[in-house]
């Protein structure tokens, strides 16, 4: 079995972005880059499913402009077999994204895709959703824990209420939340061995999609900035100012 | 114009959410009809046809429906959607798992979790961890939206309008419903809460988190906690505030041991109120906190509680 593992190269969860005076995005120039956490999640999950003999192959691809294809490196590192970059350098909607992915998965035979639940620059959650719907296959989303069994999956899901369960067949999609696992950092050798792992390049266009935005982005604005506001001596002025000045006690 | 609301229930109760999503429906104009999807959920439609705003209830009733399964989701949505220019939920995690498939069939880019409707085409959505908000146009011809329910106030209650049973339609892909492990309390829902008290780290272990809980029963709160309390174990996933977990913007928001990481804050800024309780003075929430006490948790949470017993 395959697993088809995409993956997206975001701003580092470290960085605190900013807008640009003139309001057209956000500032990303010369700003730290990594793997979206969640995608690190989703290799993480692939590579422990291959170690236990449910998988033979692991395949790693990310849409973006050249520089993904570090992206991909650290996921061939981390244990991914090959890599496919899809290069552009156009804004890609998770809608165009999906019907590429779409298209990998009928060129390469993949029973399961793994994603993450999330990227964590547009914060849309919707990519694996939409492959799924694309390709008339069921989901599992938002997973803490994944059970393959031959061609039963079963996965818990982490839900507002809760943990839910849910079993499908394979072919499938999983999203990965938070908790499903810890990825591990790549080795030295491993990311020099990666160097020598196939990355196949190609284009939006070999897939026949049309990627051009749906959404028009007039403006990046920023918050409205919340102002700091005083430090209370003890737990008695906090009482004081929670009932008398805030009025919310 | 018409739009169709599809409604948050679990066949018992009509969430709130649903009522913030209406509102964000009266911004776009038009008819707004309720789709109340799952099983004996006939209390939900009564409900969901007493909402303001609201022209028709469509009520659609099958086992298949009955945990609002992202595959039967679609099959029910979709059999509707030709009637609507624009379909919103709210972006809980049950809208945020159907919602996307929805608009993938039907070729339209979803605008995820917006906070503000700026014409019927142009909408408001946080994005970086609530570090920058952008206002989009869609150029789709219908819009599928999902809306933060704690930026838009819940519609009223009107007398109640007509309900319609239609077909459950027909689930898009086959996945079973094998269980659930729901987090059972008397305390309010976390993401509509009045007063919210969460606690991190700093806590220590879940044996210890007692004292949160304890703090937030005295006071009547929902009880919250940070991405690495959940991790460690304390409390259970649902109740994570943050970027990654549920956002919540109540009246009163007390951190006790949070250090106010951009994940975290991205959950709760928006609140009326915040206090935070740190030892650390640098701690980075003390930034976003209107009131900050830089002190031990152990003794000032214990100490805070029977100040407002006494
Ligand atoms: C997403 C991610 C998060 C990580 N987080 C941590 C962490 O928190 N703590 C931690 O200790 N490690 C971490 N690692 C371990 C990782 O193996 C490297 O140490 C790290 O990526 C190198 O950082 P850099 O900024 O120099 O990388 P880059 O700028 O990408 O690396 C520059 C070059 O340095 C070489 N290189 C890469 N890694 C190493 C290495 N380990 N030793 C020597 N040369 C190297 C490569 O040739 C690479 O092209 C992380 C790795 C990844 C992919
Ligand atoms: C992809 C991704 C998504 C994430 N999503 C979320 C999210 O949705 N929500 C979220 O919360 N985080 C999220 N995080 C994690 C986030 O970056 C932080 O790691 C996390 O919020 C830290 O939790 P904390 O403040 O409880 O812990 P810490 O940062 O360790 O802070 C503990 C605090 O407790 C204080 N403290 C310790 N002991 C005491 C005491 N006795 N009395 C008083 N104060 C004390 C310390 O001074 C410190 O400030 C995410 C991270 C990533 C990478």
């Amino acid at each position: 079995m395959k697993i088809l593992v995409p993956v997206k190269r975001v701003v580092d969860y470290n960085v605190k972005v900013r807008v640009k005076p003139d309001q057209s995005d956000v500032d990303l120039a010369n700003v730290k880059m990594s793997m979206n956490p969640f995608c690190e999640i989703a290799v993480e999950e692939a590579i422990r499913l291959k170690e236990k003999g449910l998988a033979e192959e692991i395949i790693t691809v990310s849409i973006g402009p050249a520089q993904a294809q570090e992206t991909l490196r650290t996921a061939l590192a981390m244990g991914a077999d090959r890599g496919i970059l899809v290069q552009t350098d156009q804004t890609t909607e998770p809608l165009a994204v999906a019907k590429i992915l779409a298209k990998v998965v009928e060129a390469e035979g993949p029973s399961l895709v793994i994603l993450g639940k999330q990227a964590i620059d547009d914060d849309a959650n919707q990519t694996g959703q939409m492959l799924a719907a694309l390709l008339g296959w069921p989901q599992a989303t938002f997973a803490s824990e994944v059970k393959l069994d031959g061609e039963a999956l079963e996965v818990t899901r982490e839900i507002d209420g809760g943990l839910q369960t849910l079993a499908m067949s394979l072919p499938a999609i999983v999203t990965t939340d938070l908790r499903l696992n810890e990825p591990r950092y790549a080795s030295l050798p491993n990311i020099m061995k990666a160097k020598k792992k196939p990355i196949d390049t190609k284009t939006p266009d070999d897939f026949g999609e049309d990627i051009t935005p749906r959404l028009q982005v007039l403006k990046v604005s920023e918050p409205a900035k919340r102002e700091a506001g005083i430090k209370v001596e003890n737990v008695t002025q906090l009482v004081d100012k929670l009932k008398n000045e805030a009025g919310v006690l | 114009m018409s739009v169709l609301v599809i409604a948050e229930h679990d066949n018992a109760h009509l969430n709130d959410a649903t009522r913030a999503a209406v509102t964000a429906a009266k911004a776009l104009g038009g008819d707004i009809h309720i789709l109340v999807a799952g099983h004996n959920a006939g209390a939900v439609a009564q409900g969901a046809a007493q909402i303001d705003g609201v022209a028709k209830v469509l009520h659609a009733d099958s086992e298949a429906l009955d945990k609002r399964l992202a595959e039967a989701m679609e099959g029910v949505v979709l059999s509707l959607a030709e009637g609507y220019d624009a379909l919103l939920t709210p972006a809980s995690t049950s809208g945020k798992n159907f919602m996307p498939r929805i608009a993938a069939k039907l070729d339209v880019m979803q605008i995820s979790d917006i906070i503000a409707v700026e014409a019927p085409d142009t909408f408001v959505r946080p994005v970086y961890a609530g570090n920058a908000l952008q206002t989009v146009k869609s150029s789709d011809a219908k819009k599928v939206i999902t809306v933060r329910p704690t930026t838009f106030e819940k519609a009223g209650d009107q007398g109640a309008c007509a309900i319609e049973t239609v077909d459950a339609g027909t689930p898009a892909a086959a996945s079973r419903f094998v269980g659930e492990e729901l987090s059972k309390s008397d305390r309010p829902e976390l993401a509509s809460a009045k007063i919210v008290v969460s606690g991190g780290r700093g806590v220590g272990s879940a044996e210890n988190f007692a004292i949160i809980e304890s703090l937030a029963d005295t006071i009547g709160a929902a009880v919250g906690a940070s991405r690495a309390a959940v991790d460690a174990g304390y409390v259970p996933n649902d109740y994570q505030v943050g970027q990654t977990g549920k956002v919540v913007a109540p009246d009163l928001y007390i951190a006790i041991g949070i250090s106010g990481a951009i994940q975290h804050l991205a959950g709760m800024k928006d609140s009326k109120v915040i206090v935070a309780i740190n030892k650390d003075e640098e701690a980075p929430i003390f930034s976003v906190a209107d009131y900050g006490l830089v002190a031990d948790l152990f003794t000032a949470v214990p100490e805070f509680e029977a100040a407002l017993k006494g």
